[in-house]
């Protein structure tokens, strides 16, 4: 199985950014997306510093994906989706079907956001030029094994591995809200919030996660003690969605999982959702059944 | 055998009720409406309540109903079918084909290929949980598919919905009255990963049997799967514990992080919504009682029939106003993404 670093889902201080792209240079991951999929107004890398990034990765051996913004309203945002596709040396990821109707031809990843369920959907974008999925994050092993014993030819399938959970996009963008701050004069007040910003039920249950226009989970998907499953049921690629802190960790545990080799395994998640999930099962996806099980079954 | 009448003619912009149930069907179509739409039992539709929707012996005689005051008939089959219901989202495709509805609301890419392919004199209208914002991505749907109407999620502005409706050949149709979803519909997972149902899997969000109401010392609580949706002071209007709409802690700070218990009310806007070329008005609520649809039908229908007499300068008047804001969720209304208080 391949490992992919997915798009920096927050905002992050360039130079932030720019470092943890260095360090991915030298990590054991296979494919990177780079570029901007919640929110148009956020430009703290240039488009030069994205394709200094893009061609740094390259260098180092990675695929590079760019991908796309998953809420297009304006015509200004389907202008720059146009232009970062034209201008992507390699493959991108659709987010939205104005992606897909723009590809023209050009391969394509159809991304988690394009709300694939069924084969005949799965036939029609891979007709379309896409030759990697990323399932839904609700959508249940099971259910993608089907798919997958039937996938069109060459098509990989990847899933949503490690990270907070995307659940949601709106046109509003809630950490303003939570700031009292009108979008429009946002200051970026998300940038304060590099993993998000955590958001809690009244009895102190870390709940979801607010990431300006987009609602995460508060927990962290966490697929790495499922890996024989997810190789059985025709996985090819595990994302794991990048954080703050830790995440050199978490991708070296992956990597020792997929090549069953011993290591000290994954840190214990400094975010205060701790674990979840129940989506792998077709349960809630905050439910941490299948681990938690897994977590106490007798030696 | 008596001979069916002609599909009915649409006027040039119409008002769609929504039907959950034969009498609320006949609400519909008494109170004014120009189309109503419904949905078939079964995991096949968004709105996939107990008790709810129709069988297809309900479904042809309320075809006939409306077809015979000239009223049309639009199904819903908006769910993402997955390989095990697959056949059954097709069959019903098929079924509501033959017989005889005036358009299918469908959202899945893959459900759309099989009626293009198998239906094509059939209307195909993209349906909100399609989650098409843009003109582009409703391009997509007609180079595909031929659709011949898109209806938009309720998270543009009335601007933006002016520009999308200049750059695209296909009708398009926007919600004006009811529930408001503040997360683009199609793109949220907030239900499924709280208990495990999903609008786009199952039809469902926020279950009612994953709700639990408790009485305790410090107010009335809401749980949706445990988790704490609200909780409310002795005496305040406690209102379905739809997740999004529930009081949550951000910082220190408790309030409706996401969006507050309100309805969608677009009439402020109508006037442009109409000049923009927008074709149809829709009204949510296929889980609402045939007394609320004939009521709120009847209102609109007023509002509408006055708007189009007047034209650009028709305001809606306040008694209007106040007897919709009575059968509204929260009993308030908002301009939601249309005005956008919050840009």
């Amino acid at each position: 199985m391949k490992l992919s670093v997915g798009p920096i889902l927050y905002l992050w201080e360039r130079a932030a950014a720019l470092d943890f792209y260095a360090s991915l240079c030298t990590a054991p991951v296979d494919i990177v997306y780079v570029g901007e999929v919640v929110c148009s107004k956020r430009r703290m890398l240039t488009r030069e510093d994205w394709t200094a990034v893009a061609q740094r990765l390259a260098a180092a051996g990675k695929e590079v994906v760019t991908t796309t913004l998953a809420l297009l309203e304006a015509e200004s945002e389907l202008a720059t989706l146009g232009r970062q596709i034209n201008a992507a040396s390699g493959p991108f990821e659709a987010n939205d079907y104005a992606a897909v109707e723009s590809a023209n031809g050009r391969e394509f990843v159809a991304g988690p956001h394009l709300n694939v369920y069924n084969a005949a959907t799965l036939a029609l974008l891979a007709r379309l030029g896409a030759r990697r999925w990323v399932a839904p994050v609700e959508l249940p092993l099971a259910t993608l094994a089907t798919l997958a014993v039937t996938r069109p030819a060459g098509l990989e399938i990847e899933v949503f591995a490690y990270g907070r959970l995307p659940l949601a996009f709106s046109a509003r963008c809630f950490t303003a809200r939570a700031a009292n701050r009108p979008k429009d004069d946002c200051g970026f007040v998300c940038g304060a919030h590099p993993d998000g910003l955590t958001l809690h039920s009244r009895e102190r249950q870390p709940f979801l996660a607010l990431n300006g226009i987009q609602t995460q989970s508060a927990a962290v998907q966490n697929l790495l003690p499922h890996l024989p499953r997810l190789r059985t049921a025709g996985v090819d690629v595990l994302r794991l969605s990048p954080q703050s802190r830790d995440f050199l960790d978490v991708v070296r545990a992956f990597d020792d999982a997929r090549q069953a080799r011993n290591g000290p395994g994954l840190p214990d998640t400094f975010l205060s959702g701790g674990y979840c999930d129940g989506y792998l099962d077709g349960r809630a996806g905050m439910e941490r059944a299948a681990s938690a099980a897994a977590a106490t079954a007798p030696p | 055998m008596t001979r069916e009448p002609p599909a009915p003619t649409p006027p040039p912009f119409e008002l769609v009720c929504p039907a959950g149930s034969l009498p609320a069907l006949r609400a519909a179509v008494e109170h004014g409406a120009d189309a109503v739409y419904i949905g078939f039992r079964g995991a096949t539709n968004a709105r996939n309540f107990p008790g709810l929707n129709f069988s297809w012996e309900e479904a042809a005689t309320g075809l006939a109903h409306a077809h015979a005051q000239g009223v049309r008939v639009f199904a819903a089959l908006n769910v993402y079918p997955g390989p095990d219901n697959w056949a059954l989202a097709c069959e019903t495709v098929d079924r509501a084909a033959a017989l005889g509805v005036d358009a299918l609301i469908l959202a899945d890419p893959g459900l759309m290929a099989h009626a293009a392919q198998h239906h094509p004199e059939l209307r195909l209208h993209l349906s909100v949980q399609g989650s098409a914002t843009n003109w582009r991505a409703i391009e997509f749907y007609r180079r595909e598919f031929g659709i011949r109407r898109a209806v938009l999620p309720r998270v543009l502005s009335c601007t933006q919905v002016e520009r999308l409706v200049a750059r695209t050949a296909v009708e398009i149709e926007v919600f004006g009255f009811g529930s408001l979803c503040v997360m683009v519909e199609g793109r949220c997972a907030l239900s499924s990963h709280v208990t495990g149902h999903s609008p786009n899997v199952q039809g469902v969000c926020s279950p009612a049997q994953a709700v639990r109401w408790e009485e305790t010392p410090a107010g009335r609580q809401s749980r949706l799967n445990g988790v704490l949706i609200d909780r409310y002071a002795p005496g305040e209007a406690a209102g379905y514990p739809t997740l999004c709409k529930g009081r949550f802690e951000v910082g220190s700070a408790v309030f409706h992080a996401l969006e507050e218990p309100t309805s969608l009310n677009a009439l402020d806007v109508l006037p442009r919504l109409i000049a923009a070329g927008v074709r149809a008005l829709k009204v949510e609520g296929r889980q609402r009682s045939p007394a609320y649809v004939a009521q709120v039908t009847q209102l609109l229908r007023r509002a509408l029939d006055d708007c189009l007499a007047d034209g650009p300068a028709w305001r809606p008047p306040q008694d209007l106003t106040t007897a919709l804001d009575g059968l509204a969720e929260g009993r308030t209304h908002t301009l939601g993404a249309y005005h956008r208080p919050w840009q």
